[in-house]
């Protein structure tokens, strides 16, 4: 790409061809890439064989947007004289604690806002698939924010931990009959037992071969699921798992027995457990971000943050590493154990489905994009990609563009996944390029976020 | 006896196919230091890039000799998979190269998600199925239990992989490429200053891990007869797995992990139970990494201070 010298220049002649040659040569490449595989399409017949059908106009269509879509970009970017190095959000201390405060308020009344503006049935939806959906992944990303963004151990295997707390509440309620407040401490008990069991070999691993050993580990546990029929139903999964109660007070419409709507007078509404759920998670998800800032502050934080910046040096200095490491997994673990098993209660239905690594990986993702060790980053994070996503299901309008078969729904991790490719590419180090040290001399004061390692373990 | 040969047959077979794909990851990895998560979806889509030219070669082109279907369909299969690969390097990676570790990671993982739901909305969601023309067999042992047999394809498998590897070795060992690919691997930096093109090197890096792994798709196409869009992930991570158990980075490792696994998983599921198999494989990989944490033929990272 040339470079102008003169900033207040429009787009000149030359610009134009050169903007014409890079299209012509994104419109040949994709051309390329759809040859077999875009133009062609292999389907069934009647007698379920394979036979081939081209698709010409689809691929003209696509390779004429990618002409035009390059040929814009180019020309847009000669416009500027340098291309301006992302650099991502810069929050300072004072001003991240009014943000703070302000997005607690917007939290807490935000179902009471979408009560009002779309009623007790349109609320649902609003409430569900975007306050509770997005809530639950900010928790776990704080959760393994903790593992990966303090402690700098790559995991690739958390959804396992997810997985125990909700198989522990599932199993634990229809098996045995206990209630979600006597599960949920347990779920995370078993969950950061399983962290400890798991962590403990495999901690002395660094890098990527501690990736991949996290990895095969949350395979494991999906596939012992999946095998131990006896122990866990298999693919079929558990279902009518009972659902929260109002501390003992159930939400049901029964008049025989005391229940949520009976004893504060109110008609029941399948709104009031949605709002009960949206306030758990919500309280869950800020019990995880209290009790890890304040555990940064302890001894404890101080090591995995040492650990994360240089592990030589915490040896000599005596931090014994594997302790270290083994509570910071168990600790993230036990935060995935809650978050499992309020999934099953919210779910009432679990099955190995919901834990592959594709979770896993999600979540991963909103740590690293929202930027390894930031909270608020993380919670950007998360919103942007599940409600990304979640919205990318409301596309139902795009039917009457293309015609009533066509199906938006299915092009929904299509977009994710490329949505992942762009993000990284447009910001390595996350939403939030700026950290705040736990520790400081006179005053709090942020930092960039490329002065803070990303760990080795 | 019978039951132990047939079993090391199928799983060398099967390991032949893990090791073509873990050469794939852990070139990559020798030369960037990057996990590239999409190559076991770019392994299935050259699967399916296969399938396509087999189905076009066979009913628009008319061509019936079918040993000559499947080689054209395993060139053109290698051919276009690596232009994907360049592609995807390209757009994906290289603009990352530099960047700290876990961005190329996250954008892989994106790719690999993106290529998965593209074959998806591409090609539909069923699965893919075709007779395997290789599929009669000789017998290798009369009497016992059973009768040990080797199906053609299993000999192809066996032959085309040897051959495969020796062209690589030989490409790695002695040719400008090979020397300019371990200047990168043992030093990018040093390595650019001498004069070696590194972003050429690492496009021919990722263009041969992704001829590779279409020829082990063209192969498991043939021997399995099935493909779909969803079985990029569990081969690729077991490819992966033997890739990171013979020590990632080395090249002979890849393909002894890849033999190992293909061995463990046959014999588990002969021996004790198909369930178990794939636990079986990543126990074995945990283990051995807790007693040789770089692998079996890894070298040992060196700690400098």
């Amino acid at each position: 790409m040339s470079v102008t010298t003169n900033p207040e220049r429009a787009a000149g002649r030359s610009d134009i061809v050169e903007a014409f040659k890079q299209a012509a040569w994104a419109a040949v490449a994709a051309a390329a890439l759809s040859f077999p595989i875009l133009l062609f399409r292999a389907g069934a017949n009647i007698n379920n064989m394979l036979v081939v059908r081209s698709r010409p106009l689809l691929v003209l269509g696509l390779v004429a947007a990618i002409f035009v879509a390059r040929f814009f970009i180019v020309i847009w970017q000669s416009g500027r004289t340098t291309r301006v190095k992302s650099s991502g959000i810069g929050i300072s201390p004072q001003t991240a604690f009014q943000l703070k405060a302000l997005l607690v308020v917007l939290l807490i009344a935000y179902p009471f806002i979408m009560y009002w503006l779309t009623g007790p049935f349109g609320s649902l939806k609003w409430i569900n698939n975007y306050g509770i959906q997005i809530l639950i992944y900010v928790m776990l990303g704080w959760g393994l924010n903790i593992v990966v963004g303090l402690a700098g151990l790559l995991d690739l295997g958390y959804v396992a931990f997810y997985a125990v707390g909700a198989y522990s509440y599932a199993l634990l309620s229809t098996k045995f009959g206990l209630s979600f407040w006597i599960c949920l401490p347990l779920a995370g008990i078993l969950a950061s037992l399983w962290g400890m069991i798991l962590g403990f070999p495999v901690l002395r691993l660094r890098g990527d071969y501690l990736a991949i050993v996290t990895l095969a580990f949350g395979e494991i546990i999906r596939m012992i699921l999946i095998n131990w029929t006896a122990f866990s139903n298999g693919y079929a999964g558990i279902a009518s798992i009972p659902h929260v109660s109002f501390f003992g007070l159930p939400f049901e419409d029964d008049d025989t027995h005391l229940t949520f709507a009976s004893f504060f007078h109110l008609h029941f509404m399948p709104i009031q457990q949605t709002i009960f759920l949206y306030f758990l998670i919500l309280a869950l998800a800020l019990l995880t971000y209290f009790v890890t800032m304040r555990i940064r502050r302890l001894p404890i934080g101080r090591a995995w943050e040492a650990l994360r910046e240089d592990e030589i040096a915490c040896r000599s200095l005596g931090i014994n590493t594997t302790i270290t490491k083994l509570t910071a997994f168990s600790l993230g673990a036990m935060f995935a154990g809650f978050a499992g098993s309020f999934f099953a209660v919210r779910q009432g239905f679990v099955s190995p489905d919901s834990f592959t690594f594709i979770e896993s990986a999600t979540i991963l993702a909103i740590v690293v994009l929202g930027g390894l060790g930031s909270q608020i980053g993380v919670a950007f994070a998360a919103a942007l990609m599940i409600g990304g996503t979640e919205i990318l299901r409301e596309l139902g309008f795009l039917k009457y563009i293309f015609g009533p078969q066509f199906d938006p729904v299915q092009y929904r991790m299509l977009i994710f996944g490329a949505g992942m490719v762009v993000m990284m590419i447009f910001r390595p180090r996350g939403l939030v390029s700026t950290r705040t040290p736990s520790i400081f001399l006179n005053e709090a004061r942020t930092i960039s976020g490329a002065n803070v390692k990303e760990g080795h373990g | 006896m019978d039951l132990f040969l047939q079993e090391l047959i199928n799983g060398v077979t099967l390991g032949a196919i893990y090791g073509l794909i873990a050469i794939g990851y852990t070139m990559v990895y020798g030369i960037i230091g990057m996990v590239n998560f999409a190559h076991g979806d770019v392994f299935m889509l050259s699967a399916f890039i296969a399938l396509l030219f087999l189905l076009l070669l066979t009913q628009k082109l008319g061509v019936t000799f079918m040993p000559l279907v499947f080689v054209l369909a395993a060139l053109g299969s290698m051919l276009m998979t690596s232009v994907w690969n360049w592609a995807i390097e390209r757009i994906a990676y290289r603009p990352l190269r530099g960047s700290f570790r876990l961005a190329p990671l996250i954008s892989a993982i994106g790719m690999s998600i993106f290529l998965s739901n593209f074959v998806q909305v591409a090609q539909g969601p069923r699965n893919k199925p075709i007779s395997n023309p290789f599929g009669r067999s000789i017998t290798l042992t009369h009497g016992g239990q059973f009768n040990v047999t080797m199906s053609y394809s299993d000999v192809i498998i066996v032959v085309v992989t040897i051959a495969l590897l020796a062209g690589f070795w030989f490409m790695v060992r002695h040719t400008s490429l090979g020397r300019s690919q371990r200047a990168c691997e043992q030093d990018m930096k040093m390595a650019a200053l001498l004069g070696v093109d590194v972003n050429r090197t690492v496009s021919l890096t990722f263009i041969i891990g992704a001829a590779l792994a279409a020829v082990a798709g063209s192969l498991y196409l043939m021997k399995y007869g099935v493909i779909n869009f969803a079985d990029g992930f569990l081969p690729g991570t077991k490819a992966f797995t033997a890739a990171v158990l013979g020590g990632i980075g080395s090249l002979p490792g890849a393909v002894l992990g890849g033999l190992l696994i293909g061995l463990i998983e046959t014999f588990w599921s002969a021996y004790f139970s198909t369930d178990y198999k794939d636990i079986a494989a990543f126990s074995i990989l945990a283990i051995t990494l807790v007693f040789l944490p770089s692998g079996l033929l890894g070298r040992p990272e060196v700690e400098k201070v």
